[in-house]
């Protein structure tokens, strides 16, 4: 099959996938495998008196119940890790198993392990934990207000005070602004909700001191590196970390959590391979959360509309630890976003991270971006009302135009591209804007009528954080490169080995594509491998839309290695110089004699014949790169959402949903449609019916799919989806990424529209999600 | 404490001794290995457990095993004829309606389900009959293409 960079080729994923032949973290069965069960804490914050496992030990089928005592008489760490340091942050510990202090509902307190997983539930059930309960909190503001303390090294329970940009510049512009707009906004707390729960199968070989870990994971070589460095504290060469097929992430399966080691310490212990499958509660309340911000912003802005200033005032939820990436999130992946498409003269962001009785947050699709995107964009909606230039002009007025990129924002990035104006007339075109204006004046003549709402999100996304260097002096405890080893064999064929971890990007099409565009090859000649520590070299996984840009930018770079040494071998071989060698479409030829030609495989055997060769040269054909990218990439797009909202009932409908995206240029346009697709129905869930509710007592109220409404098919509308393209200047294949952008821009947009739509009301802005209750409500004051 | 019980899978018939509480995706998973539906959300609303009992589709992360003894029922290891995948199978991969493939499996059960019982559905008809069935994936714009697909292919 050709699979030329830019085809809409089928993938080869799928057939597996189809037919329920795909192997996921529990679909494995293990000679001897036992079966774990965790007991958590009921109770969002309290004190453990003591913890009786008799009854549990002498359940059916147990073969043995663990807890912080072994952790310790095993002699590992046990410590989750928190992999981004930010000045000052407060980092109290984090155990795998809580022994003193649980801090929120879902900490681990024990482990129960049963020949059969039924078993082990209902020995778990008979864990007698003695907790005495503590006062607890969840909002991340007012926990900072007398609330009980949760850490004793974080007083007022702050974990950090962040600040991004100059303060007297921008209060000099508000100070002499000619419109001012403010909101007191909340980004609601998600849960990722991969529909795979997570999973982890522990294997020890005491024989080798080694253990094999299949787990779900996006990144199993930074799992496996966490584990050796603070919870499991094996050298890494006794560690495999393996990620069978992995159902969705979201950012989810990234982190480190308790319940891998946990697992491993089950295995250690009892000299078997032993599985665990979270349950959709257990999900729910430990799978790391998204969101959860209190923010208050201001924009200033001139006469003419033009923004002078942005002055935003954060509180960000951290949850009850930190985990893996968290500081970053409400830091480094959202303040720096806060000048949009906009060319904006001074910004000021403080951010207070906090510790709360809740499930850690950390990335999830977007991860800060979202949060950033949705401050920048409810602040033009209220611009464009209040300046009476609507929101298509205020936008106009104040992109960064064409000519100014490189741009350098006030927060610290240097947007290399951008064309922001066309894709916004794009979606006007595709969204039939004047009409809709149109009869959106004729339905307002009568307001008990359902009502019309445009809403318009113009997004940037700063993806493929990077370079290294430049990530580490902002606190991350790892490199952002990613490594590509390309093999070619012998008869000419391809095994690329990526460090890069697909959960359902489709990266062994995507990346095949690739090799066989460059090395004109057809894609079958390629196979791709990931998500194996013990076959790949490592690697640093997937998330933050770096896929395409970081790992598939290092495959490009292997490729061209390799055609670089071919080339020699076939300048040796034509008896010819190797400048004077010509390669495309699989053939090497003397630039001048066509005649004198040879094809891919000819040069490909030599190379490991060695026979005919050149002095100078070892035999072999294959590549190694760890590409480390000199800048973020920056896709943008302008989208528009048009709503109905019924004043009778407080419902919204969809009735448009139109995306212009650029993320530069493109693998695989059927593989990037979907993953457009698939960002706006989470986006549009956090808009209308996501939300992530703890009680006062901080206990969760949405541990189930009978309380946490995710968006269903019945709910969503057929998209418009188109693209404009700018290349990025900076990496071979002039790709950006396009993972997060449906979840970064959809949020904003759905809100300005239903806000749009309640205008006859005077209703400014309400807080996600906008559920019938709420925008109904609204129209009834 | 084990119950014993007949039912036919895809075909095949297996006679097995189960305690009473096993569910039946449990059953199909651990007992008979058939590890292509899976369990998403333990309460009936993803769908990703859907199988057909039958002839119906059922989520068989609520339904006991015991209660498909003497029945037939038929997973998604089952909807292809040997190597030749279905209509459906056929348009979730032509129209790239499926990303993690987690929930796929139950999809295509509720989308041959429902051409079994409307063989020409319209948009809104393919939206309402496969609400049963969550995808986080890909926001579902592309598994009503694979549904229409496999229509056409089938009229």
């Amino acid at each position: 099959m050709s699979g030329k960079i830019g085809s809409a080729i089928k993938r080869r994923e799928d057939p597996a996938l189809i037919t329920g032949r795909g192997r996921y973290t529990d679909d494995l069965k293990l000679p001897g495998m036992l079966h774990a069960a965790i007991v958590r804490s009921p109770h969002a914050h309290a004190r453990i008196r003591g913890i009786d496992i008799a009854a549990a030990k002498a359940s059916p089928g147990v073969h043995g119940v663990f807890t912080a005592e072994d952790v310790n008489a095993a002699g590992l760490p046990g410590m989750v890790p928190v992999g981004w340091l930010l000045p000052e942050l407060k980092t109290p510990p984090h155990p795998i198993l809580a022994s003193e202090k649980v801090n929120h509902v879902g900490d681990a307190v024990a482990v129960v392990v049963a020949d059969e997983r039924y078993q082990a539930r209902d020995a778990a059930d008979l864990v007698e934990v003695d907790y005495e309960p503590l006062p607890a909190s969840s909002n991340p503001k007012k926990t900072t207000e007398g609330a009980q303390q949760i850490h004793d090294e974080a007083p007022n329970n702050i974990a950090f005070d962040w600040e991004i940009g100059d303060r007297a510049k921008t209060d000099a512009a508000f100070a002499a602004a000619a419109h001012t707009v403010e909101v007191d906004l909340t980004n609601n707390r998600l849960i990722p909700f991969a529909i795979e729960p997570r999973a982890v199968i522990a294997d020890y070989d005491g024989d080798r001191g080694a253990i094999t870990v299949h787990m779900t994971t996006q990144n199993p070589h930074v799992h496996r590196l966490l584990m050796c460095l603070a919870s499991l504290g094996f050298p890494e060469h006794k560690v495999r970390v393996v990620a069978p097929e992995v159902g969705g992430g979201f950012g989810s399966k990234i982190h480190h959590y308790a319940d891998e080691t946990i697992v491993c310490l089950c295995s250690i212990k009892l000299g078997r391979p032993v599985k665990w499958t979270a349950t959709r509660t257990e999900t729910n309340l430990t799978d790391a959360h998204g969101r959860d911000h209190v923010t208050h912003a201001e924009l200033a802005l001139d006469e003419g509309g033009k923004i002078t200033g942005l002055r935003v005032e954060t509180w960000a939820n951290m949850g009850a630890y930190l985990s893996t990436f968290a500081p970053a999130v409400p830091t480094y992946l959202y303040g720096t976003l806060l000048s949009g498409q906009y060319d904006i003269p001074a910004i000021h962001a403080h951010v207070v991270g906090t510790f709360t009785n809740t499930c850690p947050v950390d990335a999830y699709r977007g991860a800060g971006r979202p949060e950033a995107t949705f401050v920048v964009e409810r602040l033009m909606h209220l611009a464009g009302e209040a300046t009476g230039l609507g929101p298509a002009e205020i936008r106009r007025r104040n992109f960064v135009r064409p000519d100014a990129f490189p741009y350098e924002t006030q927060v610290a990035l240097t947007y290399d591209s951008g064309n922001y104006e066309p894709a916004l007339d794009r979606a006007l075109e595709l969204v039939g804007y004047d009409a809709l204006v149109a009869e959106q004046a004729e339905r307002r003549k009568d307001r008990t009528r359902p009502q019309i709402g445009i809403g318009f999100s113009n997004f940037i996304e700063a993806c493929g954080l990077a370079p290294s260097a430049v990530v580490g002096s902002l606190g991350a405890q790892a490199g952002q490169w990613e490594s590509a080893d390309v093999r070619v064999h012998p008869t000419g064929t391809v095994t690329v080995y990526t460090g890069s971890s697909s959960h359902g990007q489709g990266h062994e099409t995507t990346f095949a594509q690739i090799v066989a565009d460059k090395l004109g090859l057809e894609v079958d000649q390629v196979e791709v491998v990931h998500g194996d520590t013990d076959k790949v070299q490592f690697g640093m996984g997937t998330y933050g839309s770096r896929s395409a840009a970081v790992g598939g930018s290092a495959i490009a770079r292997s490729v061209e290695k390799i055609v670089e040494k071919s080339k020699r071998i076939a300048a040796h071989l034509l008896e010819a110089s190797a400048e004077d060698i010509d390669f495309a479409g699989g053939k090497f030829t003397v630039k001048g004699s066509p005649e004198s030609s040879l094809g891919w495989a000819d040069v490909t055997l030599q190379a490991y014949l060695a026979h005919n060769y050149p002095d100078d040269l070892e035999p072999g054909l294959s590549a190694t790169t760890f590409y480390d990218p000199s800048n973020f990439t920056y896709p943008f797009g302008s989208h528009i959402c048009v709503v109905e909202v019924d004043p009778e009932t407080g419902n919204t409908r969809l009735l448009q949903y139109v995306a212009v995206d650029d993320v530069g240029n493109v693998i695989n346009p059927m593989i990037v449609e979907g993953q457009v697709h698939g960002g706006l129905a989470q986006g549009i869930g956090q808009a209308l019916w996501e939300g992530t509710a703890y009680d006062e007592q901080a206990q969760l109220l949405t541990g189930s799919l009978m309380d946490y409404a995710l968006p269903k098919i019945h709910n969503l509308p057929m998209y418009t989806l188109d693209r404009t393209v700018t290349p990025c200047p900076h990496n071979p294949l002039g790709v950006k990424g396009v993972g997060e952008a449906g979840a970064i821009a959809s949020p904003p947009a759905v809100v300005n529209a239903v806000l749009d739509a309640l205008q006859p009301w005077g209703v400014r802005h309400l807080d996600m999600p906008l559920h019938a209750e709420k925008v109904w409500r609204a129209t009834q004051a | 404490m084990g119950v014993p019980i007949k039912v036919q899978v895809n075909g095949k018939t297996y006679e097995r001794t189960v305690e009473p509480r096993t569910l039946l995706v449990h059953f199909l998973r651990e007992e008979l290995g058939l590890t292509g539906t899976n369990v998403g959300c333990e309460t009936s609303l993803c769908g990703a457990c859907t199988v057909m009992v039958d002839g119906k589709t059922v989520k068989s992360c609520t339904q006991l095993a015991l209660q498909a003894d003497g029945s037939s029922v038929t997973t998604i290891e089952g909807i292809a004829d040997g190597d030749r995948l279905s209509a459906v199978q056929e348009g979730f991969w032509e129209k790239h309606g499926l990303q993690c493939g987690y929930c796929t499996p139950g999809m295509i059960m509720a989308a041959t389900h429902l051409l079994s019982e409307n063989p020409k559905p319209s948009e809104a008809e393919i939206r309402a009959g496969l609400k049963g069935n969550l995808c986080r994936c890909t926001g579902y714009h592309n598994i009503v293409e694979a549904v229409k697909y496999a229509a056409a292919k089938m009229a």
